[in-house]
Order: structure tokens, then C-alpha cells, then sequence
């Protein structure tokens, strides 16, 4: 914020006189920013039309003091008698002409909007359609010819996604293990069935919660880290040199990545799995319920469709929080905030896309029984 | 900023002085060794800048120009030596009095380094938000002026990635010029620009020394805007790690007797 003009010494000056020929505004001293700020909202206050400015009193004016002058004139004074050695940068700014602004952007009806905002939708979703396409067809290629596959980027990817993400993921899925232990056992201790919180914390962490918080934490980690990535490249014109170099994007840059965490979706689910199980185990050992006797529990309950679902459902996560980030990336624009843009896209998308079809596994898996 | 700077070290030059120039010292570059970690890049350089002079400084690639110039205006500090801007310390300067004295001087970037989210007129208006007492509508009309001065007053409300390469040049140096500095460090202001783009350029900046009395001091290698606005040239080289000559371009290239001098200036041929 500007600091206050009244807490500055008076370093400038306006005072209105009146002569035989009519009202004449004085101004006096140092036009330099302190000093311009001093005067200027009293000039707008006093200059309104034709009117005479005596500027012989001024002893310095940069910029600012020029751009008083050029605001008083453009209310319609006649600046006088100003020392020729800021006359001259005076005529310099051409002070008689006004600014030349760009027009006002209009806003279009309400019907031109909708349609504006219409065929946006359309063409995001188009884009989103012909990015599966072209993953799909280089996934085509790569099934035909393997040696097509960036393997060694595919294994830096898994590394960054797989093995990075492990102290994470064990965090999270260990304390939501603890977590929903404690919660459940309170009510169910109650009707003295803490024994069957081994069974809920189980289905629910190898149906559920496993695969949504893995995806999750992939969607904020590895889907963010993709978008920014590759949004940058394509800042640094990164991925024209890969089209000018007759090399596929989706191929070269995507398709690694994809696959990646497509990959390891499923190894850091099975993880989250057994570590928040493991905590919930622990928790019930507090309640002198064995590990083993958890541990039983949690096999009688979780079957092989409970377990086959959950692993579905991550392998499905991880291919759309990969492919969601690389799309958001190689759909920057320019600029460094457009890759900031594309990074928080990235994340929301994900997560409302897992929130979705998360919903569309449950009932499908209804419908078949599972 | 509440601490508004009324009186930076290096204010717009009385105008006087630049009609009729009363040449004072600007810079004064002392002894200056530069290094990044253990590679010394340039050893005891020394060199003085006039006020209202241009100068450019200039060499073969990798030679140390931009890094000279980061160690003169403050963004790495000097393995040994003092920088003086306006007779003030800025090597050894802190807090407001090294806020003072980077307040007297502006730098246009090679790239331009406009801030991306934010119009051209709001980059020209950050300095004079943050460094003077002016309200918004006066802040606004200072920086559309300075816009005006580097004939960008219609492209105010665009954002730098909507501008060309050499306008976004353009909009650097209005931005530098905000707080009517007395000098202005310009890095590479012609790389990448068309030929008349870079002479409107190199117009500008006569223009701007001319009628406003600045100091410029311009990191180049290209030899056309060397030869348009140098008042003198400082050519570094990478083996002797420092100035390697000095002078008028002119002289340089038709006297000089080095013959990494000669070949620079006959772009390779001796």
C-alpha cells in the first residue's frame, strides 16, 4: 500500500490564485513520486476544464511529476512557464494526446455465452477422447512392436510412483488402519463385538479404502508432478520439438507414465492393504484380541472377489490419475501460472474422477454380485 | 509499502545535466572476482561507468558477461571486491539501505521475466505500488506513460504471453523504468529479435540515454547494436578471465592489435 502522504514533509505545492486573466493554479517544488502524490488528488479536485497552471516554481519532476502534468493538461489546463528542461520531456510524452487503451472487452448475451461456454465443454471433452485414442493406439503399437516402449523411462517412472510413494502410502493406510479400528470398537465394544472390528476395518480397506486413498495420494503426488512436468515442457516448447522430431507425444512422454502407475496402483494398494490392516490389528491387540485372532477374522471375511475388486478398482485409479495429469499437461497454455493451472486441474480432475467412478464400481459390483 | 522510498540512490538525473552532461561517476566496479563454487569465472575485474554513458559489455559465449552483471546489480555477491552504485556500497548493503540503493537502478531481463499472471500495466505498476506513496489512478497513469514511452500504450491490458518477443522487450524495459531509475542494465536486449526490431531497440535505448540522461549498461554480442549504441565496450574473455580490452567499438575493431579482439569484431575471420 502507498504510504501516507500526510506523514511526508511538504516537498510540493498547489495553491489557486486569481489574476485579471482569471484563475491560475501555482505549482511548486519537487514533482518526483513523494512529492506528485502530496498534490495530485487536490489537482483533480481543482482542475476541471480550462484553466492556466504557472509551473515556474518547479525545481525537479521525473516521471511521476511528468504524469501529474500530463493528467492536468488532459482535464484541460494549459501548463505554463515549466522550466525548459522538463518542458522538454514533457513534449516528449505528446501531452495534448490521450491514451490510447484497448476497448473494453464486452461481455457477449446471455445466449452467445452459453454457447461460448458450450463448445469449451465440447472441445475439452473432444480432446479428452482423442487423448485415448491416441493412448490407445500407442498402446496398440507397443503390444505390436514392444521394443516401441521407453522401458527404461517406464522403470524411472515406477520407481518415482511405486517405490517413492512407499513411506506415504504405509503412513496413511497404517493410520487409517488405527484410525477406523478405534472408531468402530467404541460403539461395537457396547454389544461386546470388538472382534468383529477386524472383519469391518478389513472389507472396508480391501474394497474401499485402500484403493481410494492410494489413488488419492497418487492424484496429489504423481498426477500433480505429471501435469507440472510435462506443462512445463510445453511451456519451453519441449513437446514441439518432440512433434518436429516425428516423435508422438502420447508415445514418447505419456504412454511411460501411464503405464507406470497403472503398474503400481495395485503393488501400493496391496500395501495399504496389509499396513492398515496391521494397524488396525494392533489397535485391537488393546483390547486383548490376538493378531492372529485379527488376522483369521480378516481372512474369513474378505474374499477372493472382495480383494479381485479392490485391485480392479486401483489398476482402473492409477490409468486415470496418470492419464488425467498427462492430459492437463499437455493441455498448458502459456506461461509460467498456466503450468499452476494445469498442476491444480490436474489434482481436481483426478479426484472428482475417482469419486465417479468409484461410485460406478459400487454398482456394478452390486449388480454382479460381488 | 509503508516505507515508501522517496529519494532512491540513483533518481531520474536532473534533466540539466543530461541536455549539458556533467559526467559523475555511476558505477564503480572494484577489484570484482566471480565465482560459483569452485570455478572462478572472472578474477579482479575493475571498471567505472559515467553517468549518462553506454556502455556495453560483451564477448564470446561463456565468456562471463551475465555473470558480471548479476554480481554488479546485487543478485550474487562477489567472491572478493565491492560494487558501488551511485558512491553507495550495494555489496555490503542490507536491508533498507540496500532496498535504497536497488530502487536507483532497473533491469530488463534477456527473457523479458515478466510476471505471466499479471497484464503488462499491473508489471509496470508493481515497482511503483511497492516503492512509492501514489494512489492507484496515478500509479496507473505513471505506468501508462511508460508505456507510451516504448510505444506499448495500447498493449497495457494484454498479458506478456499475448506480446511478441521484442514487445515483451519493450514492456521489460518500461517496467524498468518505472521508478525513473538513473541507470538501467539491460542483458541480451537483442537476442532473438528480427533486425528492425532489434534497431527499434537499440533506437530506443539512444533515446531513452539522450533524453533522459540514463545510464545504460548492456550486455550484448551482437555486433549491429554494439556498433548503434556504444559509447564504449568492455570485452571480456574467458582466458584471461576479466577484461580483455576496452574502448569505442570503432577503435576496438579497426585498431586493436589482440587478435581475439579482431577476430570478434570480424565474426571469426582475422
Amino acid at each position: 500500500m502507498p504510504a501516507a502522504s500526510t506523514a511526508l514533509p511538504p516537498i510540493a505545492s498547489l495553491e489557486l490564485r486569481r489574476d485579471d486573466a482569471g484563475a491560475v493554479l501555482y505549482i511548486s517544488g519537487r514533482l518526483d513520486a513523494p512529492g506528485s502524490a502530496q498534490i495530485w488528488p487536490q489537482a483533480r479536485q481543482l482542475v476541471h476544464g480550462e484553466i492556466r497552471v504557472d509551473a515556474s516554481a518547479v525545481t525537479y519532476c521525473d516521471g511521476a511529476g511528468l504524469a501529474l502534468l500530463y493528467d492536468v493538461i488532459q482535464r484541460g489546463a494549459t501548463v505554463e512557464h515549466l522550466p525548459d528542461r522538463y518542458a522538454t520531456l514533457l513534449a516528449q510524452l505528446d501531452p495534448t494526446t490521450p491514451l490510447k487503451t484497448a476497448p473494453a472487452v464486452v461481455s457477449p448475451p446471455f445466449l452467445i455465452g452459453l454457447g461460448q461456454r458450450a463448445l469449451a465443454a465440447w472441445q475439452q471433452l473432444y480432446q479428452a477422447i482423442a487423448f485415448i485414442g491416441e493412448l490407445s493406439a500407442a498402446v496398440a503399437l507397443v503390444l505390436r512392436n514392444p521394443r516401441q516402449l521407453r522401458l527404461g523411462e517406464t522403470l524411472l517412472h515406477c520407481a518415482k510412483a511405486g517405490a517413492d510413494a512407499l513411506p506415504i502410502v504405509a503412513l496413511v493406510s497404517f493410520l487409517l488402519g488405527v484410525i477406523l479400528a478405534f472408531q468402530s470398537a467404541i460403539p461395537m465394544r457396547q454389544f461386546g463385538a470388538e472382534l468383529f472390528v477386524a472383519n469391518l476395518v478389513g472389507l472396508a480397506l480391501v474394497r474401499e479404502l485402500a484403493p481410494l486413498i492410494t489413488a488419492v495420494l497418487l492424484a496429489g503426488r504423481t498426477g500433480a508432478a505429471f501435469a507440472a512436468e510435462i506443462g512445463t515442457m510445453k511451456v519451453n516448447e519441449e513437446i514441439n520439438a518432440l512433434v518436429t522430431l516425428g516423435l508422438e507425444p502420447v508415445r514418447f512422454l505419456v504412454l511411460p507414465r501411464v503405464l507406470a502407475v497403472t503398474l503400481m496402483a495395485p503393488l501400493l494398494t496391496v500395501l495399504a492393504e496389509v499396513i492398515g490392516i496391521f494397524g488396525a490389528a494392533l489397535v485391537l491387540l488393546t483390547f486383548n484380541i490376538p493378531l492372529m485372532t485379527s488376522a483369521g477374522q480378516v481372512m474369513d471375511t474378505v474374499g477372493f472377489t472382495d480383494y479381485i475388486g479392490g485391485l480392479a478398482k486401483a489398476t482402473f485409479f492409477g490409468f486415470g490419475v496418470a492419464a488425467i495429469g498427462c492430459l492437463r499437461g499437455l493441455s498448458t497454455g502459456a506461461g509460467a501460472s498456466a503450468v499452476g493451472n494445469s498442476t491444480t486441474r490436474a489434482v481436481v480432475s483426478a479426484i472428482v474422477m475417482l469419486v465417479v467412478t468409484d461410485g460406478l464400481f459400487a454398482v456394478a459390483f452390486f449388480y454382479l454380485g460381488w | 509499502m509503508s516505507d515508501a522510498n522517496p529519494h532512491p540512490a540513483t533518481a531520474l538525473p536532473d534533466p540539466a545535466s543530461a541536455l549539458t552532461p556533467a559526467p559523475r561517476e555511476a558505477i564503480r566496479v572494484e577489484n570484482v572476482t566471480c565465482a560459483y563454487g569452485r570455478n572462478v569465472v572472472l578474477r579482479d575485474v575493475s571498471l567505472t561507468v559515467q553517468t549518462g554513458e553506454i556502455l556495453v559489455i560483451l564477448g564470446g559465449s561463456g565468456c562471463g558477461k551475465s555473470t558480471l552483471l548479476k554480481h554488479i546489480i546485487g543478485l550474487e555477491t562477489p567472491r572478493s571486491g565491492k560494487v558501488y552504485i551511485d558512491g553507495q556500497n550495494l555489496t555490503d548493503a542490507q536491508g533498507a539501505a540496500r532496498r535504497n540503493i536497488l530502487a536507483g537502478f532497473g533491469v530488463a531481463y534477456q527473457s523479458g521475466a515478466l510476471f505471466g499472471s499479471m497484464t503488462v500495466l499491473q508489471n509496470v505498476m508493481l515497482p511503483l505500488q511497492e516503492y512509492t506513496p501514489l494512489d492507484a489512478p496515478a500509479r496507473e497513469l505513471v505506468a501508462r506513460l511508460k508505456l507510451r514511452q516504448v510505444d506499448l500504450e495500447q498493449y497495457a491490458d494484454y498479458l506478456p504471453s499475448e506480446l511478441s518477443g521484442g514487445m515483451q522487450k519493450r514492456a521489460a524495459i518500461a517496467r524498468a523504468l518505472a521508478l525513473d531509475p538513473g541507470i538501467l542494465f539491460l542483458d541480451e536486449p537483442s537476442a532473438g529479435l528480427d533486425p528492425i526490431t532489434s534497431g527499434e531497440l537499440d533506437a530506443l535505448i539512444i533515446r531513452l540515454s539522450r533524453v533522459l540522461g540514463l545510464t545504460f549498461v548492456v550486455v550484448t554480442h551482437e555486433l549491429a547494436s554494439i556498433y548503434a549504441i556504444a559509447d564504449r565496450a568492455i570485452m571480456l574473455d574467458k582466458s584471461v578471465k576479466g577484461i580483455l580490452a576496452q574502448g569505442k567499438p570503432a577503435d576496438l575493431r579497426d585498431h586493436a592489435t589482440d587478435p581475439r579482439v579482431t577476430r570478434f569484431f570480424n565474426r571469426g575471420a582475422v
